[in-house]
């Protein structure tokens, strides 16, 4: 039994305890869902730190130091103050809209963050078709960005809700097949099972060439998804304003921002799963010896360094790669990425079927 | 008990929103209206663990058909821009439609008895992917390929009319003539 099982079996038992055995299932609802609502709160910190530190390192700055411990209360301290901020919008704006937007985006990363297992047994909703109905509710939150963009009254917002539009629709296909791929070496949606795969070999060296092939293209499409650079057509600085986010401020522009670094962060914890491993340790096949000392690090700390890599890689991408034009951004995705992705989808059937894979 | 509340809390809000996806004159508003009453019933799926259903709804309508109507509106309308109420008869007429439309329905769910399905529903989706492509009996193997051809007709349509190249039409196009497909049709 891992750590993070019995963990969660304790907090069953001591519920179990103190309430009936329904008041105790409705608790340990309302227990996940407020544990959640926190992990978004400080992973949304604490990315945007991240983010500031490693944008400031490759610029050869200090980035934030003053305020906390290595400035580590700057994003604490910003986040209050947009809290506190008036929220300003426009006097024309479709007002219901307007303020329905972020909810779309909070939620369907909400939604989506709970079902990519941070540990054995540690996610909220493990379900048989955990792939799918992750791609089906990130493809909610589009909406709130062409409601964002509508509801703004402001033709920046709009036509930066449109990019994002197109954008978000062309990528999702090339997230959701170079899944697919990898699906394939496992034989299950569900998460758990996809993760339980990997305890000899992770996918991405199971699958060798294939495999490869699917974590290029899901991470450019997924830095695609989530409208970071070079991909950020969507809220392009020097063109657009902010995009879609414009009119907004205080506590729903934070919503916007928060959402946007959890989606960078869902994208990564997605690659992280399926193709490094998850939680699972590094093993080598046999290697007893290697093995026993490296699941002597526990599950959770894995899971967070692997995504804590991908995460670094798409930052970096962010001070390396000039942004693409609209067009350059349409072509790469249905004239390369999506032949290409179908292309790789067949040798890996072919792989799986001659039985080439570790 | 918590399953029967839940039940009653998303019927509540498919009602809600039904009724102000149909009354509201705003035309964006009542796709988001119709957005909620598609996404409670992805949640009803869901609370009857039909999981592989609940996902398949939210991807075809939630981000696939409402994203399209969504951008089909942004498009084509203007912000604030509300649909003339309508007169007098037209709102009677429909009121009356819809109350015997509700009748009809109240009186079939009242006198009809619905038999519980007994025993375990198997939807796993390796289950549904077998059977997808089985050719023997109970396969779905034939409607399978018989829809993704027609969605194969439906994209090379898409991209003719995309591309203008129905030689007709274009040939109307030059000359100025209305060039709707049905008039020029005709007309052959």
């Amino acid at each position: 039994m891992h750590g993070t099982e019995r963990f969660t079996a304790a907090v069953h038992q001591w519920l179990l305890g103190m309430f009936s055995p329904g008041a105790a299932h409705i608790a340990e609802m309302v227990l996940t869902g407020l544990a959640y609502l926190a992990f978004f709160a400080v992973a949304g910190l604490a990315l945007v730190y991240l983010e500031r530190r490693i944008a400031a390192f490759f610029q050869v700055r200090l980035g934030p130091n003053r305020v906390g411990p290595f400035g580590l209360l700057q994003t604490v301290a910003d986040a209050l103050k947009l809290v506190a901020k008036e929220p300003i919008g426009t006097k024309k704006a479709d007002h219901f809209l307007y303020s329905l937007a972020p909810y779309f985006l909070i939620i369907s990363s909400l939604m989506a963050i709970s079902v990519i297992p941070m540990g054995a047994g540690f996610s909220a909703f493990d379900i048989d078709v955990g792939v799918f109905f992750l791609i089906a509710v990130s493809s909610v939150g589009v909406l709130g960005i062409l409601i964002a963009g509508w509801g703004s009254y402001n033709k920046y917002s709009l036509i930066g809700a449109l990019r994002s539009g197109a954008q978000m629709i062309s990528y999702e296909l090339s997230v959701g097949l170079s899944l697919l791929t990898m699906i394939l070496l496992v034989g299950s949606l569900r998460f758990s099972d996809v993760v339980q795969a990997q305890s000899d070999y992770w996918l991405i060296f199971k699958g060798h060439i294939p495999a490869f092939i699917a974590f290029v293209i899901f991470i450019i499409s997924g830095t695609a998804e989530s409208n970071r650079t070079p991909f950020d057509l969507v809220e392009a600085e020097s063109e657009l304003g902010a995009g879609f986010h414009s009119e907004y401020s205080g506590i729903q522009f934070a919503f916007f921002f928060l959402s946007e670094f959890i989606n960078m962060f869902i994208i990564s914890a997605v690659a992280a799963t399926v193709f490094l491993g998850g939680w699972m340790p590094f093993h080598i096949g046999d290697l007893e010896g290697f093995n026993h000392i490296m699941d002597y690090i526990p599950g959770p700390v894995w899971f967070f360094i692997k995504t804590g890599f991908i995460i670094f890689l798409m930052m970096w991408f962010r001070w390396t790669f000039p942004r693409l034009r609209i067009d350059q951004l349409m072509k790469l995705e249905w004239k390369y990425l999506l032949p290409l992705n179908l292309l790789n989808i067949l040798l890996m059937a072919f792989f799986v079927w001659k039985g080439w894979y570790l | 008990m918590t399953e029967r509340i839940i039940f009653y809390i998303l019927a509540f809000i498919m009602i809600v929103f039904s009724l102000m996806s149909v009354t509201s004159t705003k035309i964006i508003r009542s796709a988001i209206y119709l957005l909620g009453v598609l996404m409670a019933t992805a949640g009803l799926y869901f609370l009857f663990n039909l999981n592989f259903l609940g996902a398949i709804q939210l991807t075809v309508y939630a981000g696939g058909i409402m994203v399209l109507i969504v951008i089909a509106i942004l498009l084509t309308h203007h912000v604030g821009f509300g649909l003339p109420v309508p007169d007098k008869k037209h709102m009677i007429l429909g009121w009356l439609a819809a109350m015997i439309g509700i009748t009809i329905s109240f009186f079939q769910f009242t006198t009809h008895t619905f038999k519980p399905k007994i025993g375990n529903l198997d939807d796993r989706v390796s289950k549904m992917g077998a059977d997808m492509l089985h050719y023997g009996d109970g396969g779905f193997v034939l409607p399978f390929e018989v829809i993704s051809i027609l969605l194969l007709a439906g994209i090379i349509a898409a991209i003719t009319i995309a591309k203008g190249g129905i030689p007709h039409l274009k040939k109307r196009l030059k000359s100025g003539q209305p060039t709707t497909v049905s008039s020029s049709t005709k007309k052959q």
